[in-house]
């Protein structure tokens, strides 16, 4: 089988003020024609910088020091051109680079120009490389733009990609992409920043188009659930190194390097045994001695028919939008973020809450903790045997309650003040509540650093010099500084690689047994949420449609809504690949579209049924439990 | 869009109308008014009661014997005075005392050259601004980056006047360029042709780089600094990914980027640099309007000074309108994310 790329023995160094970095050491892979080979690797492993140096876009401080990067050009067979050895400016090169050779990035909100509508970025890569007239260039635009699933292309070549949502800027990304049919197409994480069910979306798009226009695929992911839907062969890097590669089922059966068995390791998935753990590829060392976990104040485990802690009851969220016009403002229209979720959370529990983005899981934990105030419905919380009713209580109460509520937030990026010290950042909490001396608050500190396995030496540094996993333990201790009951993380690890997801997802789960906290876990990862809750709630546009305790869901999922969350998260396991045909397209999240008995519309208003067990899902009245469970 | 024209339009009245009424607030602020301290000089002078007659006769012609809000409704034009309406809503200036003269014919080319003037000083700054703040971007941390900076801070350094004097020195020395003045003096009180054009342009090489030196220093740091930011965005590697050539990425998306400081700077450049050029003007003896306004506030000659202010003000006012449109016609996110709130 005749190679497109085939990149050998490549070196690629960082020369930077600090010294030299060894980005790429002495990597050998080939891309077959046709085929898709997966680049995999946590992040900072090099990967990215090879798509670089094919494109050869690298950034300044980047130099190709060894080793060739040779691209067959099918289209004009029996030559190739070796990139290592090309200037990037020069004319063969424009040419390949986006011509022959294009790609994809990860963050389809940045990458593309908020300037310019989308008609013109994708024709403007057609008229660098192809002779055509500006009707010729739009009629194949909108042809693109359809083929990548655009719902009505003579409209979108003049939208702005800030009018787009998330899916459909990556496809025009894609359309970009694919309009001059290159030979090669890199997707540098194309769905890391998406939703399981986009994600999906695009990666059958993406398969579907290599089929078509017979190209093929560099992927480069470190989602190994990704890779084991789509690619052929599998290249696996650690520290710019090739650790170990092969066909796809070779390296998934039988995997040899430890990196990769680790990898594989880390990795949630369904079929996980009772009480199994993930491994993490570096374990987080805790002094597991800590004084903290002595001081903290478990709630007792409680039995079964305890009371919740957290009774949550047709709380309601009216966005109102506004238009303005010359005479000021008035409302247009209302959105209903959140329309009458019912929930509750037992002392102790997990309760994962599952739905893509937008369909209000964020507003619905703000609610809880009354960062923002709810239209109607009511939470009580029970603060060790008295019920408090969250959304009337007066500014002392609420102090009160907030420092037994506390918040995990997804991006550990932007939720640590910069100018902050890790020590300020984690003692914010006490100083605002009064706890403690200056003293007890630094012994306090140290602790909660001991907890998350966080060296107490960091404790002068700044968030910038630490990872995101490390940022994210740094969040963690702060939410702990209180010694809450309940805590509320919002997608905690999605931001995360997958072997530093393993470590934190682990660490959540001893603190939970360690110091008898109840968690409500958002995600839109049933993996995740899988391995970390007891119960699930899934969540759309604004309404439950399916509770029940995580085996009952996995086993039994009843409402179409779940079915086609589980169908579209990607299993390590190429006997499980991703069904592309079976995946309902986008009407799947759309509650008018749905069969009856589960349709949502004007005229009908579906209930929870209890199917038992504490299942229920959300169907008209007088569906019987029968029909269902058939 | 249409309505988001009319919309600035219709602000621009209640802004110019503050505007006003602070105006004649500070000038009203010191004790006094021009007439009653000509009237000191006078009787310190020793002057007859004939002066003192034609005084009184200055303060009901002109109503300053009034209370303050009926002398702003008169002389805006909202109520009838000795001469009925006539304010500056039916497009009377009103008097100078100084000069005994109605404004208009006191500030009448005065203006029109500190227009001229400013005009060219605001297209210098952004002609040698944007290459050079182009190219400091680009080639970061170069040597001619370094020159250029070093050279932009001697420039926000250096007193304006100080450069005026020394520039003068040697311009005049080695190039032969008059000093002072708008014009050679055997032009001043010729009417308008050919030659006096071609000797106001030469005078004005001097001014414009003296008032712009500051303004461009500093509006090539903003839009090195802007580009910078830009030039690290995905969407520039988007287009170098397709193969857009390096010039054309840079000028279609980066710099297209920055340009909007660039545009929303209009409405400020233009009240700056003409309150910095007064000094300027008086070191130079420009018979631009700067000069003037300082006499006239000095002296409290309150019609000539507020007339001259609110001017000002619908010059700034206008130029920070017309930066909104081109910065909506500019940026779609301005023209069509408007009126969405949270």
């Amino acid at each position: 089988m005749s190679n497109v790329l085939l990149v050998r023995d490549l070196k690629v160094e960082f020369r930077v003020a600090e010294g030299v970095v060894k980005a790429v050491d002495g990597v050998t892979f080939r891309v077959p024609k046709g085929k898709t080979v997966a680049l995999v690797g946590e992040s900072g492993s090099g990967k990215s910088v090879i798509s670089q140096a094919i494109m050869s876009i690298l950034p300044k401080a980047a130099h190709i020091t060894d080793g060739e990067i040779l691209f067959f050009d099918p289209e004009k067979p029996g030559n190739f051109y070796d990139i290592a050895k090309l200037k990037p400016e020069s004319r063969e090169m424009r040419e390949i680079r986006g011509g022959r050779i294009t790609i994809i990035f990860q963050e389809p909100m940045t990458s593309l120009s908020p300037l310019h509508t989308i008609g013109n970025q994708i024709s403007e890569a057609l008229h660098l490389h192809h002779k055509k007239s500006k009707e010729e260039g739009l009629e194949l635009t909108i042809d693109m733009l359809r083929l990548v699933g655009f719902p009505n292309p003579e409209a979108a070549v003049n939208t702005y990609p800030f009018e787009l949502s998330g899916g459909l800027r990556q496809r025009a990304m894609i359309a970009m992409a694919m309009i001059c049919h290159p030979a090669l197409l890199i997707a540098d994480e194309p769905t890391t920043a998406l939703d399981v069910t986009i994600q999906a979306q695009i990666l059958d798009l993406m398969q579907k188009l290599q089929q078509k226009l017979k190209m093929a695929i560099l992927l480069i992911t470190h989602d190994l659930g990704v890779v084991a839907s789509m690619a052929d062969e599998v290249v696996v890097m650690y520290h710019g190194k090739v650790m170990e590669q092969g066909t796809l089922e070779d390296i998934f059966t039988d995997p040899r390097h430890p990196y990769l068995k680790a990898l594989l390791k880390a990795v949630p998935r369904f079929n996980m045994k009772e009480g199994e753990r993930l491994t993490p590829i570096r374990e987080i060392t805790r002094d597991q001695d800590s004084k903290f976990l002595a001081q903290a104040n478990p709630r007792e485990v409680l039995s079964e028919d305890d009371k919740p802690i957290l009774q949550v009851s047709n709380l309601t969220k009216v966005f109102s939008t506004r238009k303005t016009s010359l005479f000021g403002s008035k409302p247009a229209g209302t959105v209903k973020a959140v329309d009458q979720v019912t929930f509750f959370i037992k002392p102790g529990e997990c309760l994962g809450l599952v739905g893509e983005s937008g369909c209000g899981k964020t507003t619905l934990s703000k609610m809880i903790l009354r960062a923002i105030s709810a239209t109607e419905g009511s939470v009580v919380y029970n603060d060790r045997g008295s019920d408090v009713d969250v959304l009337a209580m007066n500014n002392s109460e609420l102090f009160d309650y907030r420092s037994k509520v506390q918040f995990i937030f997804q991006d550990p990026f932007s939720s640590l003040n910069p100018r902050m010290t890790v020590f300020d950042i984690i003692s914010e909490p006490l100083v605002i509540h009064n706890i403690g001396t200056q003293k007890e608050r630094e012994e306090t500190v140290k602790e909660l650093m001991n907890l998350v396995g966080l060296d107490v030496r960091f404790l002068r540094r700044y968030p910038h010099s630490f990872s995101g996993g490390q940022r994210q333990r740094i969040g963690i201790a702060r939410a702990l500084a209180l010694k809450p009951d309940l805590l509320i993380c919002d997608e905690p690890v999605s931001a995360l690689d997958v072997s530093i997801q393993a470590q934190i997802l682990n660490l959540l789960k001893d603190l939970q047994k360690e110091l008898g906290l109840t968690y409500l876990f958002i995600s839109h990862n049933l993996a995740v949420v899988d391995y970390i809750a007891d119960r699930i709630a899934v969540m759309c546009q604004g309404r439950l449609v399916e509770t029940a305790p995580k085996e009952v869901l996995f086993k039994n999922p009843i409402h179409p809504y779940t079915k086609r969350l589980l169908a579209a998260v990607p299993e390590p396991n190429p006997d499980h690949k991703l069904d592309f045909d079976h995946l309902v397209s986008e009407k799947a999240s759309d509650p008018s579209q749905w069969e009856a008995p589960f349709t949502i519309n004007d005229d009908t208003k579906p209930l929870m049924l209890d199917l038992g067990d504490g299942h229920f899902v959300r169907v008209h009245e007088g569906t019987s439990v029968k029909d269902l469970k058939s | 869009m249409f309505s988001y024209f009319i919309q600035r339009l219709l602000v621009m009245i209640p802004t110019l109308l503050i505007v006003s009424i602070l105006t004649f607030i500070i000038i009203q602020l010191p004790p006094g008014d021009y007439l009653s301290n000509q009237l000191q000089e006078l009787k310190a002078q020793g002057e007859s009661a004939s002066a003192a007659a034609k005084i009184t006769f200055l303060r009901e012609q002109y109503s300053l014997d009034k209370p303050l809000i009926e002398q702003y409704a008169i002389w805006m034009g909202f109520w009838p005075g000795p001469n009925g309406f006539s304010g500056l809503l039916q497009g009377d200036w009103g008097h100078s005392f100084a000069y005994d003269l109605p404004v208009t014919e006191v500030l009448g080319d005065r203006m029109l050259l500190t227009f001229v003037i400013n005009f060219s000083t605001i297209l210098f700054i952004y002609i040698v601004a944007f290459p050079i703040g182009v190219y400091s971007a680009t080639r970061q941390y170069s040597i001619g980056d370094y020159g250029f900076t070093l050279i932009g801070y001697l420039g926000l350094a250096t007193p304006n006047f100080l450069l005026a004097m020394v520039l003068l020195y040697y311009a005049n020395y080695y190039f032969g360029l008059s000093i002072g003045g708008l014009m050679d003096e055997k032009y001043l009180d010729q009417p308008w042709s050919w030659e006096k054009v071609k000797s106001v342009l030469d005078h004005m090489i001097i001014p414009v780089i003296v008032i712009g030196t500051s303004g461009t220093a500093a509006m090539i740091r903003r839009l090195r600094a802007n580009l910078l930011d830009e030039l690290q965005k995905q969407y520039v590697t988007t287009a170098r990914a397709k193969g857009v050539p390096r010039l054309k990425t840079l000028v279609k998306y980066p710099i297209r980027m920055s340009l909007n400081p660039f545009i929303a700077d209009i409405g400020n450049l233009l009240p700056d640099v003409i309150s910095g050029s007064v000094i300027v003007s008086a070191v130079l003896s420009l018979p631009t309007a700067g000069p003037m306004l300082l006499e006239a506030l000095r002296s409290q000659d309150q019609y000539l000074a507020g007339s001259f202010l609110m001017f000002l003000a619908l010059l700034t006012v206008i130029g920070v309108f017309i930066s909104d449109l081109l910065l909506a016609a500019l940026d779609p996110r301005i023209r069509l994310t408007g009126g969405a709130t949270k």
